[in-house]
């Protein structure tokens, strides 16, 4: 069954799910299909897991320091279950990382969070992009942290056990039905154990079709100056990147 | 006080009613997460034994969470009505079930709500089948008014939840048409907006005041922006109908929330001196919130949405409802857990004299699909749910969540012998909207033609 047209003119002006027509009071059966699909796609995302050997060589390019962690979660279920052990480092883990501290370092974090795809295909090009532009900020980034099961706030614990002065998380957001690509980026100053989320500052949707590596590149750059200028991050440190289009 | 019960020769133990009720509380992923749930299937039937014995008369003298600390808990003593209460002053926990399931008709519970306390309504919950969560609730009526009449015998409303990613008049437009289309908004037309400032809500309380006015509908329009952005848009003269806020039962959930009674007091005064309605205010709550803001003083997490609905109930609101799935899988883990905690919600919040509606809905990192939400939506609909949400193709596009469909409504209200409310029912077969859907055709093309 297709939609009459005149209700289907609706599509032009919204994403969401209108003029979907219909059967009796049901959906048509292509439009519940299409629903089934999208949450397939979602459900299959939550539950994907980090390849960490490719991800690691998608990164070699970039020439720094690659450690690999876990969280305290040890498997999927147990990290949605219990977000408190996805924020703690596994005590080997720490302790491995305290041994090599990095003082003053800003770290890249590369986590799965809520979704491994979008961080599987995307981190290792966000971070290319964010590189030259850090050093032309004269920024020296590094080392980079590949961590599984792992919430943003475990990169506090991170940054604490390198004595970094910075911490950028990539992860991979809670996908939804139309994009189970999405990364958020999360920089906290002076990351350490009980930071709140207000001592944050986010680049959020960074995806093909949301925002793109290039312009989340630029704003993360951009936050991650005025951070160390500022000595501080979150709420007081308001997001005025110029645009893109400013920049070039 | 400590209470124990023995079960298979074992003697369990609760040092006071907090953990009493937490102990008694059916299995979910939230109260493992705060360290409160039984340890074992045998623990938690000895705290529902010794729930079952405790006097009503109790809850008067033990607080869950005390008197000097919490405004809520203020309150809900304060509020409390011994006369109202006099029917059920003999009963235990047990027997008020009894007494609910046997006794009470709709006459009787609704004299009854003064007397009700919520930490009383929740332990009786704990007691129940979802099949007394139904039987109960089905037999509670609450009725309020603004445009139309919500909550009538034989009603079930559905709001209209036309959400856009950025506020985006022509894409709310478009989801408004389709929703009135399909028989919903007779709930209200509410809109999340994507960004909480006063410019962006006064915009969109205008263009549903313009639908609104335009079609003459019989319905109430709501701008789901933070109590204090609301306060800013009436004393800008925007047309508000309903005011919302996020509450929850404790006074540091709300304080999280960033409102507290008499913030709450001062904008249910201001609504109703706009005059445009009798019930003002539209409350969301949702198990769960108290534990995310550290708010919960270790009282598991379903007795706490119950004393939200006391914080409701103060403000005589339009339409209250619990965002059951919304919170995630460490609050609620699966289908089934959302589903009781639905069913609990929409008891407790009727008992206590509550217009509940319940956001049908889940995440997708929850372990929940559509199959569920047709269960809970038809389980609601039995137990005489006063609305649920209407959202194109159930794909909420800015929340990112799945909740339930105008299909969903159209389904449900076929089903169950169910109607719209009263005005808007009429409205809508005056504009020939059920008809034109089936047909379709749009009857409401001026307003189409209004976004090219």
């Amino acid at each position: 069954m297709t939609t009459p047209a005149l209700w289907r003119d609706l599509r032009r002006y919204t994403t969401a799910r209108v003029a979907l027509g219909r059967v009796g009071n049901g959906l048509p059966t292509a439009a519940h299909l299409d629903f089934q699909e999208a949450h397939a796609r979602a459900r299959d995302a939550v539950w994907s897991a980090l390849d960490l050997e490719r991800l690691e060589a998608d990164c070699a390019s970039l020439n720094l320091p690659i450690h690999r962690v876990a969280s305290q979660a040890a498997d999927r279920r147990t990290f949605l279950l219990r977000p408190d052990l996805g924020r703690r480092l596994a005590e080997a883990d720490a302790t491995r990382l305290a041994r090599s501290p990095t003082p003053g370092a800003f770290l890249l974090v590369v986590a799965d969070g809520l979704c491994a795809e979008g961080i599987q295909s995307g981190a290792p090009a966000l971070l290319a992009a964010l590189m030259p532009l850090l050093h032309a900020q004269r920024m020296a980034p590094g080392p980079i942290v590949l961590a599984q099961q792992a919430r943003v706030a475990l990169g506090d614990e991170i940054g604490e056990a390198m004595q970094a002065a910075m911490v950028v998380v990539l992860i991979g957001e809670r996908p939804g039905l139309s994009a189970t690509d999405s990364i958020g980026a999360y920089l906290t100053w002076g990351p350490r154990r009980g930071r709140r989320d207000a001592e944050r500052n986010c680049v959020s949707n960074i995806r093909p079709g949301g925002l793109s590596a290039a312009e989340a590149a630029a704003k993360l750059a951009w936050l991650m100056q005025a951070a160390m200028a500022r000595g501080g991050s979150g709420v007081a440190l308001k997001d005025e990147a110029p645009t893109l289009g400013l920049l070039t | 006080m400590p209470f124990a019960h023995a079960v298979g020769g074992t003697r369990y133990s609760f040092p006071d009613l907090r953990s009493l009720l937490a102990r008694a509380t059916p299995l979910r992923s939230g109260d493992q997460l705060a360290g409160l749930a039984a340890g074992s299937a045998a623990e938690r039937v000895a705290a529902q034994r010794a729930l079952a014995d405790l006097p009503l008369r109790h809850f008067l003298t033990e607080a869950v969470i005390p008197y000097e600390a919490d405004e809520v808990t203020r309150l809900i003593l304060d509020r409390h009505d011994p006369a109202a209460f006099t029917p059920i002053a003999h009963l235990t926990v047990g027997g008020l079930r009894d007494w609910l399931l046997a006794e009470g008709d709709t006459a009787t519970l609704t004299a009854l709500r003064p007397g009700l306390m919520p930490e009383m309504v929740a332990a009786v919950s704990k007691l129940c089948r979802l099949q007394d969560l139904i039987a109960i609730a089905a037999k509670c009526q609450v009725t309020t008014r603004f445009r139309n009449t919500l909550g009538l015998p034989g009603t079930l409303s559905m709001r209209l939840q036309p959400n856009d990613p950025v506020d985006d008049p022509r894409g709310v437009a478009a989801a408004i048409l389709d929703g009135l289309l399909l028989g919903a908004g007779d709930a209200c037309i509410g809109i999340n907006p994507a960004t909480d400032n006063v410019d962006a809500t006064c915009r969109l309380l205008e263009l549903l005041d313009g639908v609104i006015q335009r079609f003459e509908i019989p319905t109430q329009s709501c701008v789901l922006a933070h109590v204090t952005t609301s306060l800013l848009a009436i004393q800008r003269g925007a047309p508000v109908d309903l005011v919302f806020q996020s509450i929850g039962g404790t006074e540091a959930t709300n304080t999280s929330f960033g409102v507290s009674l008499a913030l709450l007091r001062e904008a249910h005064e201001a609504a109703l001196s706009l005059k445009r309605g009798e019930n003002v205010m539209y409350f969301e709550t949702g198990q769960g919130s108290a534990l995310s803001a550290e708010a919960h003083h270790g009282v598991d997490q379903q007795t706490i949405e119950a004393r939200a609905y006391a914080v409701a109930r103060e403000y005589a609101p339009l339409l209250v409802n619990s965002v059951v799935g919304f919170i995630g899988p460490e609050y609620l883990y699966d289908g089934k857990q959302i589903t009781r905690a639905g069913l609990e919600d929409h008891f407790c919040g009727k008992l206590l004299g509550l217009p509940m509606g319940v956001d049908v809905c889940y995440t997708n990192h929850a372990e929940a699909d559509q199959d569920d939400m047709d269960a809970l939506m038809t389980l609601l609909g039995v137990a005489g749910v006063t609305y649920i949400m209407g959202v194109p193709g159930a794909d909420d596009v800015m929340l990112a969540y799945q909740s339930t469909s105008f299909h969903d409504g159209l389904y449900l209200r076929a089903a169950l012998g169910k109607r719209p409310a009263p005005e808007f029912e009429g409205w809508l077969e005056r504009m020939g909207l059920d008809a034109a859907s089936r047909a379709g055709t749009l009857p409401l093309r001026p307003a189409l033609a209004g976004l090219r």
